[in-house]
């Protein structure tokens, strides 16, 4: 592994205070990321894969509150202080967004917004800092970039949107990118560039790089390893090959079942049955449970702890054995 | 962020359980002012008109609460009794117009096209005059009086209505729910009356509030220049205008006329309010 | 009956004009317009599911649209069972709109928030006098259970179901009233994974059930091709190519479809390609390039593709691409 600077996410909860009371939104979540490595954070919408991006860098706003260690370069990020932390997002990490459009200022050019990205985080000149722009701009791929430079965000299409705003996040010669469902939002040739760029730019700079999605589809062709969430907590995580390979949590197992496969034309689809908790009325045991095809009583009585089971690969279930072993019923 | 629309279920009830506190209060005051307007000689103390030459311009005291005005009238009876005058004008004046406006606006706005671009004209045009004046203009043809002053006010105030209900029912109507409605073959007047009306009906319920609001400080404007109700009869603008001369010497006379009409204006306004909070639509 | 085409449509055009300004008209130019559709022809048999797939901006929600009438297509003219729709009044039209239902993407904005679902379905039954008044409570128990809803769904209103939940309420509307045709405009896109197959399952399960037709819009090739007899490519308002779904996926003789196939992100983790599969952008629909629509971005495009606009031709029975290399790189592939 080349040099670099990991990440490591230990016990990280987020709770918001609502008029209900607390709602845990990220419930003791854990993980790394390398340098040079995609990781995947996978779930479907308020499994707490965005609210986990988010609050990795103190983008959780009051009532929202942050528990647990997020060590970054020798410092915990949840306890640096805001001069401090505010150097780190941005400079070291940085972030795009699911929207674009919202995510740039509708009224400065895109490149002033790259240049007052370089200007906070480096030292360069008034010159320098144009040159670096046009730069950053032929890295993205946005062709004609000294033009386009003086455009507007809304003179963009979605994709090319999309790229600014990742030559906005790599102004700074960020370590590690964290994206929040960076193609949701674009069509599936758009998408495939900007996954491509996104990996190609994770080569060229040793960037790690957190992809939130709920599309498996993204994940098997752009992750290294995975992590699959469901109502805040992290159920299964592993390698991209041996979780598309053998699935060893019933939620995993399910969500790969769902998405139709080449072959199986106009067959039911393994479905999940039902819809996912409310989390401020998560059943007891395993938040799973009651959607679950392999629940027993040990499952509604017992919250599974997320195990080590392999090397790098761990499940938070009670029947990862009888899962795992299932496979080929549904294929 | 995500994890808000798991906690909608939660939330949606308590709301819907909960009447607002302004809804509770505007309606409260409302409640109160209706009876003195439904009853008014239960309530006041003496009769409206009767004169008391021993007792001319009195102060507040205990047998006068509100003090008496140049004919020796009972103030705080004159304001009781303006209840029932006032809240009429401040319903009558403005129903017609939000019925009417509403329905029409609807349509115009579902249908579009040229119907609406004539609208918008009219309403360039109306809205170039201050509304004081125009209706001050009509009721100057039609002769002063209290029905001349509902046609003035009904004329030119459906007009804002119906904008209103044009611009909600152009936002509503590309919603799905109305296509959809289109699609199932369900006839214009349907779309329009059964399904898009509930869902913009309450910004225009809001506005009828404000405008009840409007249309008691406009009654009592008229009231106050001669247009309007006409003396003796008891109504806030008309006091007013009565109290006039003795602003300097007995301030009581405009004084609890004004008091009751800043009263009235409020609590149609926290209605309203309550009324946007308690309809506010839940998706 | 023994007429296996229920919908045909020919040549179908839609044109929306831009807002125009003042000054655009003032200097004479001409107001600006988007061909949303141009020059669309093709055929949808009784009783199968035809797929119409193509990135945004390339007319598929405007020609559902069109298929129950919401629009009015501008050129052109789609038959329903030989007759133009275009031209169906009074009762008639009533039958079209009954026969042909549409269910729409968007479950939050689809059922007007102000309806139990009790009122949303019983309107449906006697608008269309499915049934007698004494009839209807029964009929909208039967119409629940069918998109397994539980019965008490009856009295509640839409905001207090799932997303999932609400496309069924969706689909018990369009089912009241008995249609043949069902035009599904991204029925699960708006959908977490999970549910999204349920969604697909209920709409499978019921097209084999009641021989319905399905036009299924969508964007996500995998959905398309899991339910799809027949898929429908477009570009920018047109056909690029049409044919039996296996053929398509296995076989794409268009060059865009070739693309979409390779960008659409892939379910095995050990097939990976660091190449994007299409270069560039769609250009603007206000002014389209000359000849081939997809010549800006396509790897193959030869002079004759900048002059000359290709037409729909078959390459084998029931698959057709408009492509001048079609039969070239057809073999090849």
């Amino acid at each position: 592994m080349k040099a670099g600077l990991s990440l490591e996410v230990k016990n990280l909860s987020t709770t918001f205070e609502t008029p209900l009371g607390a709602v845990t939104a990220v419930d003791g979540v854990s993980f790394d990321v390398h340098p040079g490595e995609v990781l995947g954070l996978v779930g479907e919408s308020g499994s707490g894969k965005s609210v986990t991006l988010r609050s990795l860098i103190g983008l959780i706003h009051p009532p929202g509150k942050v528990t647990g260690q997020v060590t970054w370069n020798g410092q915990d990020l949840l306890s640096v202080p805001p001069g401090r932390l505010r150097r780190v997002r941005g400079g070291e990490i940085a972030m795009i967004f699911q929207e674009p459009m919202t995510a740039l200022n509708p009224v400065l050019t895109v490149g002033l917004q790259v240049e007052e990205n370089l200007r906070a985080h480096t030292a360069l000149d008034r010159g320098q800092r144009r040159a670096r722009a046009i730069e950053l701009f032929d890295l993205v791929g946005i062709p004609d970039a000294k033009r386009r430079l003086e455009n507007y965000p809304h003179q963009f299409s979605g994709g090319m949107r999309q790229r600014v705003m990742i030559a906005i996040a790599l102004a700074s010669n960020p370590k590690l990118l964290l994206a929040d469902e960076p193609t949701t939002a674009l069509d599936v040739t758009i998408q495939d560039q900007i996954l491509k760029l996104i990996l190609s730019l994770r080569d060229e700079l040793q960037m790690g790089v957190v992809l939130v999605t709920h599309d498996l589809g993204v994940v098997a062709g752009t992750c290294d390893r995975i992590a699959v969430m469901y109502a805040g907590r992290i159920v299964e995580s592993g390698s991209v090959l041996e979780i598309f390979d053998g699935p060893r949590h019933a939620y995993t197992r399910g969500l790969l079942a769902s998405v139709p496969q080449a072959g199986a034309e106009r067959g039911p689809l393994l479905a999940i049955e039902g819809t996912p908790p409310a989390l401020s009325a998560l059943p007891t045991g395993c938040a799973f449970g009651p959607r679950c095809s392999f629940a027993n009583d040990a499952c509604r009585a017992t919250r599974p702890e997320l195990a080590e089971i392999g090397p790098g690969r761990q499940v938070a279930c009670l029947h990862h054995e009888t899962v795992a072993a299932s496979k080929g019923q549904f294929a | 962020m995500t994890f808000a629309l798991s906690l909608r279920g939660q939330r949606r009830k308590t709301r819907a359980r909960r009447i607002p506190v302004s809804l509770i209060v505007g309606g409260a005051m409302l409640a109160i002012q209706l009876l003195l307007a439904v009853f008014p000689s239960v309530f006041a103390p003496y009769a409206p008109d009767s004169f008391d030459y021993n007792a001319l311009m009195q102060p507040p005291s205990l047998a006068h609460l509100f003090g008496t005005d140049n004919f020796g009238r009972d103030v705080l009876s004159r304001v009781i009794h303006a209840y029932s005058v006032d809240m009429q004008i401040a319903f009558f004046a403005t129903v017609l117009p939000f019925l009417f406006g509403t329905s029409i606006g609807a349509v115009i706005g579902y249908t579009g096209g040229l119907a609406e671009t004539i609208f918008g004209r009219l309403v360039d045009a109306i809205i170039t005059f201050p509304f004081l004046v125009l209706v001050i203009a009509i009721v100057a043809v039609l002769g002063p009086g209290l029905n001349n002053m509902y046609i003035a006010v009904g004329v030119v105030d459906w007009v804002f209505y119906a904008r209103l209900a044009v611009a909600e029912v152009k936002v509503q109507k590309r919603l799905d729910y109305a296509e959809a409605g289109r699609a199932m073959g369900y006839s214009p007047a349907r779309i329009v009356f059964r399904h898009l009306m509930p869902n913009i009906i309450t910004p225009l319920i809001v506005y009828w509030m404000t405008d009840m609001a409007l249309a008691i400080l406009l009654g009592s404007s008229l009231g106050y220049l001669g247009l309007g109700a006409q003396p003796p009869i008891a109504e806030w603008g008309v006091q007013i205008a009565d109290a006039k001369n003795f602003m300097g010497t007995a301030w009581w006379m405009s004084v609890f006329p004004g008091v009751a009409i800043v009263v009235a204006g409020l609590s149609f306004s926290l209605t309203g309010d309550g009324v946007a909070e308690k309809m506010r639509t839940r998706r | 009956m023994t007429d296996p085409t229920l919908i045909s449509l020919e040549d179908v055009g839609k044109v929306f004009p831009m807002n125009s300004s003042l000054l655009r008209f003032m200097r004479g130019l001409p107001q600006s317009r988007v061909n949303a559709l141009n020059g669309v022809t093709f055929e949808i048999r009784r009783g199968e599911t035809v797929g119409i797939v193509g990135e945004s901006g390339c007319g598929k929600s405007t020609l559902a649209r069109c298929l129950v009438r919401l629009h009015d297509c501008d050129s052109g003219r789609i038959r329903f069972e030989g007759n133009d729709i275009a031209e169906l009044e009074g009762a008639n039209r009533r039958q079209f709109n009954r026969r042909v239902q549409m269910i729409f993407q968007d479950p939050y904005s689809s059922l007007n928030p102000r309806m139990r679902v009790r009122q949303i379905l019983a309107e449906a039954l006697s608008v269309h006098r499915m049934r007698p008044k004494a009839e209807i409570p029964a009929r909208i128990a039967e119409l629940l259970d069918t998109v397994r809803l539980p019965s008490d769904a009856a009295d509640k209103f839409p905001h207090e179901f799932s997303g999932g939940q609400r496309q069924r309420i969706g689909i018990a509307r369009a089912l009241a009233v008995e249609p043949e045709v069902l035009v599904a405009d991204e029925l699960v896109s708006a959908l977490d994974v999970s549910v999204q197959a349920q969604v697909v399952n209920l709409l499978l399960r019921l097209q084999t059930e009641l021989g319905l037709t399905v036009v299924f819009v969508a964007h996500d090739l995998r959905l398309v091709r899991h339910i799809s007899h027949r898929v429908v490519v477009m570009y920018l308002g047109r056909v690029v190519e049409i044919g039996p779904t296996e053929r398509i996926f296995s076989a794409a003789a268009h060059p865009y479809t070739q693309a979409l196939l390779a960008a659409a992100p892939e379910m095995d983790p050990r097939h990976r390609n660091t190449k994007p599969a299409a270069r560039g952008e769609l250009p603007s629909p206000l002014n389209l390039p000359p000849g081939c629509a997809f010549n800006t971005r396509c790897p193959l495009a030869t002079g004759r593709c900048f002059t000359e606009r290709p037409e729909l031709r078959a390459t084998e029975y029931g698959h057709m691409a408009a492509c001048h290399l079609v039969d070239a790189h057809a073999v090849s592939a």
